[in-house]
Order: C-alpha cells, then structure tokens, then sequence
C-alpha cells in the first residue's frame, strides 16, 4: 500500500487517481500508524510554508516522514512537500522538516531591468528538467520531456549530490531532488502526461539499494 | 525555460459541449470527457471548460464531467462559468479540476478572489476577464473597459485596472478575452493582451479571435501572453494542436512538443 501523506495542503485526489490509474493502491492519509504500515510514501502538497508546518508538527508528521526516511521505504516529494523537507523556507520565515540540507528560496526578478524575456512569478506551466544524475525513477525519459510546474519558491539543496535535475526559469533551479530512498520533484509529475505517469510508476515499483 | 501553453476551450451546456469536434474520420463528438482525452492525446497544455447551463439545478451535471475528465487526463485543466462563491470553487476543486475561473461573480464581489485564494491557494484562482475597447477617458484611462454577463455589461471599470488590483487580491493567472476580437478568427487583440501582461507579474492567457496558426505566433510575442485559448479553429478541425505546435516550434517558440 501506497500511503498519500494529507496534511491539510491541498486537494491531494488528483495524486490518487493518477496511482489508481497506474493500477496501484493508495491510501490519503494523516494517521501515523498507518505511514508506518504503508511500504510507499508520497508527500504532496500545493499552498504555504507556514500553514503546512503547522499541520504537519501538529499532525506529528515531520517524525512520521523522518522514520520513513531511516526505515529506507520509497518517499516520494511532490511540490511542496519537496520544499516542506528542507531546512528552512523563505516563505512565511518557515522552518522545515529538514531531512534535505538547505533552504527554499523566492523567485525575485527584476522585469524592467533585466533585459531578458519577461519572467512571471509564479513559475506557472510546462518546462523542462536537465537530468544531473541517473535515477531509476527517472528512467525512460526523453530529452525533450516537459513538466507542468506551478510555485513561486524553489529548492537550494547545500550539497549539490542531492540535485537529480534542474530547471531554467530565469535562473537554473533543482527540480529534483533526494538521496537513498527519498526523491522529491518541483514539479507535479500527476499533472504532466505521459512523462510525469511514468516517473510516478518507476516510483511504485522502486527498490533503492 | 517554460513552453507558451496552447489551452483549448471547451463550451459545456447541461453536460454536452454544445459544439463538437470533428475527429479526421469526421465523426462529431459532444462528450467534453471524450473531447478532452482527444485534446490530451493530441498534445495540448491544458484544457478550459467554461459552464454555461442556463439553470442552476442542473449545475451539478458540471461536477460529474469535472470528476470524469480528471480521470481521464493528466494535465491541467480549469472549470469557469457559473463558479459565484467559495462552495462553487470548492466543489469543481474536489472534483479534480486543477483551477477555477472567475469573471462576473469577482466583479461583482472582488472578495471571492483573496478568499479563494487564501482557501485553496492562489494557483487555483484564474480571474476571467471580457474587456471591450471603448476609447480613454478620465473612468477608463488604458481605453479597455470590463463588460461581464457574457459582454452583455459595461461595468464602468477599466480594464488594466482591474488586472493590477485582482493580482493583488490573490488571483494566480489572468485569462483575458477581448469581446472585440472573439468570434471573428482575425487574430487576437495585441495591444490589449500586451499591456495587460506587461503590467502584472502572474501569467495571461489570451482569447479570443484565433482562427490560424500565425495568430497565436502573434500573441504569444507581440502580445507577450503566456499561452493561449482556441476554440474553433481545433474544434472544427481545421488544424490540430500539434500542427499548431509545430508550426510555432519551427518560428522559434518555445513549445512542449513531447507528449
């Protein structure tokens, strides 16, 4: 069973039916007991920083995720729960679950000055990921596969081994990101076709060694 | 970098799309469910569904098409047309749809914008927007003004106005339709779209007035819109998105041409 960590951020159906789709099994879930017994995890997540920490410490989540994450199962970040894992995020001056080293930052651009294509915040829309290493979740992807992406914030891991892929929006950003058993996209691999099913099939039959 | 969308845009009346499209065996097809799988398959970025049934008893039809349409593609897709409080946002938002639009209703009560934006988060909050050209005056400086009841209002409002103070209230995306141009298939308003897009930082979507290829080149450069709406010009099946896609990938715009 694939455990779909809810945590008041969301509407977290369209995850599910993408896995039911696949033909796996999942449960949207806050119950610790039952995070413990799933053999997956997927930690998704659309809103703020703030609110989601709250219910999360509340929810006793952040211990939850970290006994996944030492237990070796597959975890899975999506969008903002691939934030919520870092240290700290510049939204709402939030601390994070921490189990990634580095902060999530702002997107800021100057339009008027910078002289470059007008660049809208939010990073609204499909775009594409440069894969910095080999990843078994990621295996089958094109070159030239795009993601819906939708987020003013990014990711800045410290150690650049926990960046798998990055992304250009006005800067080069990690789109994806993890080590062991944990991987975690920016993007929303439920909303992205066929390339975004694929990732989150590789996901459900994932064994990291 | 990101991909300029191309978005169809369906009409759905009592759970029918009241025009259907033509598949290349001619067949015509007025399930939305169906002619979203279609579109899906044939690469576009996103699909808008605007309700527009008249009674509203029969609005929950809408909820049904809504649940069936996201279990069956995985992009994006918005639900507009009818959405006038939070309950209306949050039932099409359960349902699966991954944003909601509002045009008349935020006019009327600018409010349900930040309050649907702090509920759901403003990803979710499209601000439809009908604007017709009027000429500048001291009410309209930018010349645009906002008409709402399906063009049938002038509100008195100017239009760029209206954007800027709608960024503000929490709206995540802005879809900007020009009574002017819609209907015509003589391309999209430029002028318009371009001042709007200049002067928000959240992303527009033009519409209104495509009917060829070189159209949407047009917008999404002079007009700076992030993406944009098509309606007839698919429906019929005079092109198809991906042909779309491919003639704007070969002038040099950025497109998602893998699917």
């Amino acid at each position: 069973m694939i455990a779909i960590i809810d945590y008041d951020a969301g509407n977290l159906t369209s995850v599910a039916r993408a896995i039911n789709h696949l033909g796996f099994k999942c449960l949207i879930t806050n119950d610790t007991k039952e995070i413990k017994n799933a053999n997956r995890i997927i930690f998704p997540g659309v809103g703020a920083a703030g609110s989601a920490m709250e219910s999360i410490k509340r929810l006793d989540l952040d211990k939850a995720i970290k006994d996944a994450l030492l237990s070796g199962k597959p975890i899975l970040g999506i969008c903002l729960g691939t934030q919520i894992i870092m240290d700290y995020s510049e939204e709402n001056d939030t601390k994070c679950i921490g189990i990634i080293g580095g902060k999530v930052l702002s997107f800021r651009f100057d339009n008027k000055r910078e002289n470059i294509s007008w660049l809208k915040i939010p990073h609204m829309g499909w775009n594409s990921v440069m894969l910095q290493i080999k990843h078994f979740v990621l295996s089958g992807l094109k070159d030239n596969d795009e993601f819906y992406f939708v987020h003013g914030y990014y990711p800045a891991p410290e150690d650049n081994s926990h960046i798998i892929g990055t992304t250009v929006h006005g800067i080069s950003f990690a789109s994806i990101i993890g080590y062991n058993n944990i991987i975690a996209t920016q993007f929303h691999p439920e909303k992205s076709g066929k390339p975004g099913l694929s990732i989150l099939k590789n996901f459900c039959v994932w064994e990291p060694c | 970098m990101l991909s300029k969308r191309i978005i169809p845009c369906l009409d759905v009346r009592e759970g029918k799309t009241t025009k259907g499209i033509k598949f290349k065996n001619n067949v015509d097809i007025g399930d939305p469910v169906e002619m979203a799988r279609y579109y899906y398959e044939s690469g576009a970025d996103e699909i808008v569904f605007y309700d527009i049934t008249a009674s509203s008893e029969k609005r929950n039809i809408m909820i049904d098409v809504v649940r069936r349409v996201a279990e069956t593609i995985f992009i994006p897709f918005s639900v507009g047309g009818g959405i006038r409080n939070h309950e209306d946002m949050r039932n099409v938002l359960l349902a699966g749809a991954e944003k909601v639009s509002v045009n008349s209703a935020a006019v009327n009560n600018p409010d349900i914008i930040s309050k649907g934006a702090e509920a759901f988060g403003k990803q979710c909050i499209v601000l439809g927007m009908d604007v017709k050209y009027v000429g500048k005056s001291e009410n309209i400086p930018s010349g645009y003004e906002i008409v709402i009841n399906g063009g049938r209002t002038p509100m008195g409002i100017d239009a760029l106005n209206w954007a800027i103070e709608a960024e503000k209230l929490g709206a995540g995306e802005i879809c900007l339709n020009s009574i002017d141009a819609d209907g015509t298939c003589e391309g999209y308003e430029l002028m318009l779209t371009s001042l709007i897009s200049e002067n928000v930082t959240i992303p527009v979507i033009a519409s209104g007035g495509a009917g060829k290829p070189e159209h949407l080149f047009d917008v999404l450069t002079k007009g700076k819109a992030d993406a944009a709406l098509i309606a007839s010009m698919v429906h019929y099946g005079t092109y198809t998105v991906s042909e779309i896609k491919s003639y704007l990938d070969k002038k040099g715009v950025k497109v998602r041409n893998s699917w």
